[in-house]
Order: structure tokens, then sequence, then C-alpha cells
């Protein structure tokens, strides 16, 4: 007992239940499997980056490990509770907290009343038709985190790109998730942005475990640990960023002829994206 | 390791939190109890003003119309439920209160006069029976609307239904409303409706002050809903309202469930309509199908439209404008007013999608923004000043 947890769950040095376990998941749309037997294992503290091409079902294994799709066959497990057929909203409150593509912030709402709305979010109703008085610490640092603590009073609809992303990743982290999926975070951004949410990304790794969906390689070399490579619905490969870019069946599906990427100091940023 | 993290994580805490609270300015209050407070005045010199009692009783008439309105506006303007039913809500307060007051014309026990015309009743029905006591009547006005509202919406809302699949099933339901009144004849007095309420509340209705009682009190009931929908609209709830309304599934990922967030919207919305039935019922002197099925409910859906959806004012005023415009232009032009009324309606969803309010505010901009602009360094610090 030398460490203090403050995470009930987590408190179980022996056996630590995966925080997810995806097993054999498919997905099928109108006779079309986008999803075929995937299985997915993320421990406590990961981050995972999914990568693939467009079809390949990152976004649609996402959907259901948050309850957004049906799996026709198959399982997620949180925490070692496989999830069924709970709704999305109960899914959060349990602990698994998403991102959008593209941000979807309150726009007609102020920076703080979207992160206010995402920290209120384990109260009762009653308790909300009280007004807001004041800030809780936790938005406070959240505010701080993201870097907005500069505009809490502006509308979200006036923000940049960028800075809807990171409110958007606030609202996540001021819930306290126990596991992160971020769906193309870096989408759209600017260089500058690029860097800026890596960091942060990077910030947030050290304390949450986070599943990250991206296509830009520049920004996976520089930040990733652990990559899971789907294709066509399944999973094709999985390692780190050295491993997968070595791996054969991934140069050859993915890949193709871009065989010296690996080779200059400074490596042109390819996005996986490009091939068929 | 993590002991030491966390008391390091800790201490910034604190500083946060003191900066938290600097950036977190709250909207100021004064100017909408400003507001609240020169319209509550206005309400009470209008009589006066007024004079003339079949004015004072068509303002009555017209304070009911704007309670419906500001809960429309709750459920339309501020939750994006486009309810085109509420004059059934609406009408089960009239109803309510209209079953009240029949029996207030007649001996204790004794059946309302229609049902001696139309039934073969020798004693009063079950469902009559309660209505004799003026609390179980008023109760029933607010509760009975909040009730089925509570039950639709659930069950519209659990399923995901919504948009134009909303609005016209909630705009049947206001067609069997009327359907279902008109087709028991023995117990609603059907088409007719119910009449004579020559007893109100103890007062005739022929005397000069009863009018003008019964203003105070459709008055009284607009300042209550208003304030009531002040505070929800202010509070954490009507920001969560505001959110469901722009982006469903993203307060859905936030952890709440827009089906209860809309639901308990819908819900205000149908107890301020049965509110301002209940009052309405003696205003208008009668309680008939035909004030609350499909047609009025779409009414109320203009009025906020051209008031100005999303804001409460406008609600009040496009509910009183539209209805001091139509009596106005009937008065002069009698056949032109429907199609005036449908131009209207038209023109604002065309072309002023904000309504009044929106026209207001825009001019409000416009007017504060050429102010601030000459002197454009001190623009930020003049606010600060002007308040010391």
């Amino acid at each position: 007992m030398t460490s203090v947890m403050l995470d009930p769950a987590a408190a179980q040095p022996d056996a630590p239940a995966p925080v997810l376990e995806v097993r054999g998941l498919s997905v099928q749309f109108d006779g079309f499997k986008a999803l075929d037997g995937v299985d997915l294992t993320v421990q406590t503290g990961e981050l995972r980056f999914l990568i693939g091409p467009n079809g390949a079902g990152k976004t649609t294994l996402i959907d259901c490990i948050t309850g957004l799709t049906t799996p026709s066959a198959g399982e997620v497990l949180f925490e070692g509770r496989a999830l069924g057929r709970s709704r999305e909203h109960a899914r959060v409150r349990m602990g698994i907290g998403r991102s959008f593509q593209t941000p979807t912030v309150f726009e007609s709402l102020t920076v703080l009343d979207n992160l206010d709305l995402a920290d209120s979010f384990r109260r009762r109703l009653p308790a909300l038709f009280l007004r807001r008085r004041g800030v809780s610490d936790a938005v406070a640092r959240t505010l701080e985190r993201i870097r907005l603590d500069g505009v809490a009073d502006r509308l979200a609809g006036t923000l940049s790109h960028g800075q809807k992303q990171w409110l958007e990743i606030g609202m996540l982290l001021v819930q306290g998730p126990r596991l992160l999926l971020l769906d193309e975070p870096v989408a759209g951004m600017s260089p500058d942005e690029r860097l800026e949410t890596g960091a942060l990304l990077q910030e947030l790794a050290a304390d949450h475990t986070v599943v990250v969906i991206e296509h830009d390689m520049a920004f996976l070399r520089r930040f990733a640990h652990c990559v899971t490579v789907l294709h066509e619905g399944r999973v094709l490969s999985e390692g780190t960023v050295e491993q997968v870019q070595a791996d054969p069946v991934v140069r050859e599906v993915y890949l193709g002829r871009s065989r010296d990427e690996r080779s200059g100091a400074a490596p042109p940023p390819v996005p996986l994206e490009v091939l068929p | 390791m993590s002991a030491t993290a966390l008391v390091e994580a800790s201490a910034p805490a604190t500083a946060a939190k003191a900066r938290g609270r600097a950036v977190a300015g709250r909207a100021r209050s004064w100017p909408a109890r400003v507001a609240f407070g020169l319209f509550a005045a206005t309400l009470i010199a209008l009589p006066g003003l007024l004079g003339d009692p079949a004015s004072v009783r068509q303002w009555a008439e017209w304070l009911c119309y704007a309670m419906v309105a500001v809960g429309l506006d709750l459920a339309w303007g501020y939750g994006g439920m486009l309810a085109l039913g509420q004059g059934l809500f609406f009408g089960l307060g009239a109803y309510a209160m209209g079953m009240h007051l029949s029996l207030e014309q007649v001996p204790a026990g004794a059946l309302p006069e229609f049902m001696g015309l139309y039934s073969d009743y020798t004693e009063l029905p079950l469902l009559w029976r309660p209505f004799s006591s003026f609390w179980f009547a008023a109760a029933a006005a607010v509760l009975l609307p909040v009730l089925f509202a509570g039950l639709l919406g659930l069950l519209v809302f659990k399923r995901r239904i919504r948009g134009p699949f909303f609005a016209i099933l909630t705009q049947a339901t206001a067609v069997i409303f009327a359907l279902v009144l008109v087709g028991n004849l023995k117990l609603t007095a059907g088409f007719n409706g119910l009449t004579g309420f020559t007893q109100v509340f103890g007062r005739s209705k022929y005397d000069a002050s009863t009018g003008t009682w019964l203003f105070t009190i459709a008055a009284g009931g607009l300042l209550v809903v208003l304030a009531v929908a002040m505070k929800v609209v202010n509070s954490r709830y009507g920001k969560l309202l505001q959110a469901t309304r722009d982006s469903e599934d993203r307060v859905r990922f936030l952890g709440y469930d827009p089906a209860i967030v809309k639901t308990v919207a819908f819900c205000i919305a149908a107890g301020m309509a049965g509110l301002a039935g209940a009052i309405a019922a003696p205003v208008f002197g009668i309680v008939s199908p035909g004030q609350f099925d499909f047609l009025p409910s779409i009414l109320f859906i203009c009025w906020v439209a051209v008031g100005g959806r999303g804001t409460l004012w406008g609600a009040v005023v496009g509910a009183i404008a539209v209805n001091w415009a139509r009596v106005t232009v009937s008065a002069a032009r009698p056949d032109d007013w429907q199609y005036l009324q449908g131009l209207l309606f038209v023109l604002v969803l065309a072309f002023v999608p904000g309504g009044l309010a929106g026209v207001i505010r825009s001019l409000w901009h416009r007017v504060a923004a050429k102010r601030a602009s000459p002197p454009a360094v001190a623009s930020a610090s003049a606010p600060a000043e002007a308040t010391t």
C-alpha cells in the first residue's frame, strides 16, 4: 500500500482486467461487413492508435464501443463487464468518453457553459434547475489545461476549429472518463495546432487510457506507442509504429510502394489515406 | 509514485480555482429584472388605461394566449420541439375548469344543464364528480396536461422520433382530442361545448368588476409563467435544453438522456398551456372543441415565430401583437385577416427567422456598436467605468 489510488476499479493490482476488451466483433450494414471478427485489448494507461484506410472500420469500431452501433456478433467488455445493449449515455456514465471527427460543441453556449454541462453530467435532474454559481475546480483546471481560460465567456461558435477540438477534448476530460476514444483529433488542424494537440494528448495519456483514430503519419510517428492497423473490417497488424511499418503484410496491403519511408532524416508526412 | 503525483496535482488546482472564478463572469440579470418589473407595472395599470370592459376581457384572453406561447417557446424555441398540438393541453386545462364552472351554475350534486338535454343521466357521472371542487379542477388543469405530455414525450423521444414526425404526432393528438370531445356528447356537450358560466367563482359574470378581476388573475398567471420560464432558461437545465436542441447526439455522449431532457421541457410547456386554459375558461365564457383543435395549435406556433422564438419576451409580445392585429384588422376589413395572417407567417419564416425580438436585437447591436466604435480603445473598459 505504498500508493494512493483514487479509482476503486483500478485498485486491484493482482488481476487488472483490461480497460477495454473487444471480442470477435462483427457489424453488417445491408450485407456489407464493416467489421469482421475484430479482437482488441487495451490495458489501463495505454495510448493506442488505430489506423487504417477509409472504410477499414475504425469509426464503426468506436461506434460499437460507445453504443451508437449495435454489433451483429461479438461483444465489448469495459473493465471486465460486458456492455451488452446499454445505451450511449449509460456508457458515458460508466466512464467511456468519445469525441467525433468533426468537433461538436454547443455553439450557442459559452465555452464555460459547455464545460460546465459536461462537468454536471452526474447531477440529478432536479439539481440542474439551479442556476450555476461560480465554477467548479474541475472546470477551472480543465479550462487551463485545454488553453481556453482566456476565452471562457465567449460563445463556443466563435472559436477556431482547433479551439473547438480542444474544447471537445476538455469536455471529455472534465468528466474523468476511464477510457477516452478520440476520432481524428487533429483532422483539419494547422501544423501548430497539431503539435499543441499532440502535446495535450501526451499529457492526457499520462493519466488516462486513450484510443486515438488517426491518419496522419507524421503525427503518428511522433506520438504513438502502440498501433493497431485495421483493414476491411479486420485487424491486420498490431505493434509499435516501427513494427507495423516493417510488417510486410501492412506494407503490401497498405503502404504499397513507399518503401523508403523511414530512411530520411525528415520524412515527409505521408498520410496513409492516399492509398486505395 | 502516484502519491507524490497527486500532491503535486492538487497544488496548482487552487490557483486555477481562483483564476477560474475571475474568468467566469455571470450574465447580468438586472436588465431582465427591470423589464419584468416594467411589464408587471404595465399589466397592473392596463385595465384602468383601457377602461372599456370588452377590451379588458379581450386583453385577459391575450394574456392567456401569451402563457401558452411562453411554454411553447420553451419547447420549440429553446428545446427545438415543434409541438403542433398545444391546443390539446390548453383544452385539457380549459375543460377541467369549464367542468367546475358548469357545476357551479347548478346546486351541489345536480347535473349540469346540458346533460338534461343530451343525456339520460340521473346522477352526476363519475368523471364529473371531483370537478365540483375548485382545487381539484385547478390541479387537474395543470397536472393532466403534464401527465399526458410526460407519457407522450417519453414514448416519442425514447424512440428518437423528432422533427416533422414529432410535429405531426402532436398535431394528431390535438385533432383526436377535439374528435373525442365532439364524439362524447353526453359527457362534454359535444360541439357546442360548455357554456352559460353566469356565476364565475362566486361572482356574477355581469358584474363590471368581474372582468377586471379575471384580467388580474390572467396577468398574475402570465407573470408566474414568465418568471418560471426565466428561471428554467437560466438554469443549467436551460443550457442543457438548448444544447439538446443544437446537437442531441452530443448531449447523449455527454452522459445525459436527451429523451428525459426533452420530455421535461414538453411537460413544462404542457403545464403552462393547461394553466392558461384554466384561466381562459371563465374569460372566454365558453369551452368548446373548436377552440382547441389543430387550427389554434398552429396559431400558437405562428405567434411565437412572429414574436421571436428562443426569446421569452418574443413569445409574449408575439401572442399579444398578432392578436391585437387580428382584432384591429378584422374590425376594419373582416374578410382580409386570414390572408394577412398567412402572409405574415410566411414572411416571418422566410425573411425574419428571429421574429420581432430578432429585429430588435440586431437593431440594438447596431446602435451599441455605433456608440462603442468611436473611442475604439476605450470600449473595453467603458462598462466598468460606467458602473463605478
